[in-house]
């Protein structure tokens, strides 16, 4: 191991446990870097007056890929880069706009170890801006067994996200 | 008295429902420039995305980040010799021109994670769309709810993921 990284393993998570929070200033830059990044070039990503005029909105807002990646990157500054992302679903509530603080926080659902000996960890997440309810997630993530363990070095039937 | 066109499912639509559809290559390889834009947008430092020898360690090399998935097969919105904007997720587009509804909205969105996405990756596509909803009116409008999978795999034919969104069509009220 090159021992640039830390990583978490199954024995240090416990159902009912919540993980750390992430507050995140959002300003157009986010939201416009967030929709460019994710190549999605519809305008009320980046134009405030469709955005007001066509979809009845305050102002542009944060765009469903761009979203996942915020989901993601929460989910992997937890587990460190041995983590892996089996599945995530999210609802979207409201949306997210320049000026905002946003919020993610989590809770352990549920800790398991299917057939394949792989452990999985069951997380529900949520994304708030003060106390609106933004986005509901549920996200399924492998994480080490032990040390020595890697999830992504699972393949085909061995993988079971 | 309510739309003729959000009364009646046309035949059209109810074609496509369980078909495979837009069987489609991504217009350009994967690449590291726009995973590296993506973890900098969302401000993410996992050393698998910035340090090659983590990459190696870890996965066997540099990888994308997996919610980036759909990003493969966004399209340029310019091309040379396209006369047509190029739309991603051409079904939900295909229903909302032939529902007549002028508005959309993605409420859900669950992504599976197969094999890990590589830079240098050719990845491919269809999109399936699953169900039509009757006619619903929520606070946004009247319309429909409809639910479309999107199935990728890499060149080698591996499954590397899969979306399911639910979308609402709808016309605003008057």
């Amino acid at each position: 191991m090159s021992g640039k990284y830390s990583f978490l393993t199954v024995d240090q998570v416990e159902a009912g446990a919540s993980i750390p929070e992430l507050s995140y200033d959002v300003t157009a830059t986010t939201v416009v870097l967030g929709a460019l990044a994710s190549r999605d070039f519809r305008p009320m990503h980046h134009d405030r007056d469709f955005a007001q005029v066509r979809n009845g909105v305050q102002d542009i807002f944060l765009n469903t890929p761009n979203q996942a990646a915020w989901f993601e990157r929460y989910l992997t500054d937890w587990t460190g880069p041995k983590g892996r992302l089996g599945r995530i679903k999210f609802r979207m509530k409201d949306s997210v706009f320049p000026g905002e603080t946003m919020t993610f926080s989590g809770k352990v659902e549920q800790v398991s170890t299917d057939e394949t000996g792989c452990a999985w960890v069951d997380l529900a997440v949520n994304l708030t801006v003060g106390e609106r309810q933004v986005t509901d997630c549920s996200a399924r993530i492998a994480v080490p067994k032990d040390e020595s363990d890697n999830p992504w070095k699972r393949k085909n039937e061995q993988w079971k996200p | 008295m309510a739309d003729q066109a959000i009364e009646e499912l046309p035949d059209e639509v109810k074609g496509w429902i369980g078909k495979e559809r837009y069987h489609e290559e991504g217009e350009f390889p994967v690449e590291r420039g726009y995973i590296w834009t993506t973890c900098s947008s969302v401000e993410n430092g996992n050393p698998l995305f910035w340090d090659d020898e983590v990459a190696e360690e870890i996965t066997d090399g540099p990888i994308a980040m997996p919610t980036m998935i759909s990003l493969w097969f966004r399209p340029h919105l310019w091309a040379p010799g396209r006369t047509k904007q190029a739309q991603p997720l051409q079904v939900h587009f295909d229903l909302k021109d032939t529902l007549r509804l002028p508005e959309a909205i993605m409420s859900d969105n669950t992504i599976v994670f197969g094999e890990p996405v590589r830079p240098g990756d050719r990845l491919k596509t269809c999109q399936i769309l699953h169900v039509v909803s009757d006619p619903k009116t929520t606070k946004l409008g009247t319309g429909r709810f409809w639910e479309i999978e999107v199935r990728y795999e890499n060149q080698d034919g591996n499954f590397v993921g899969a979306e399911h969104y639910t979308g609402f069509g709808y016309k605003r009220p008057e």
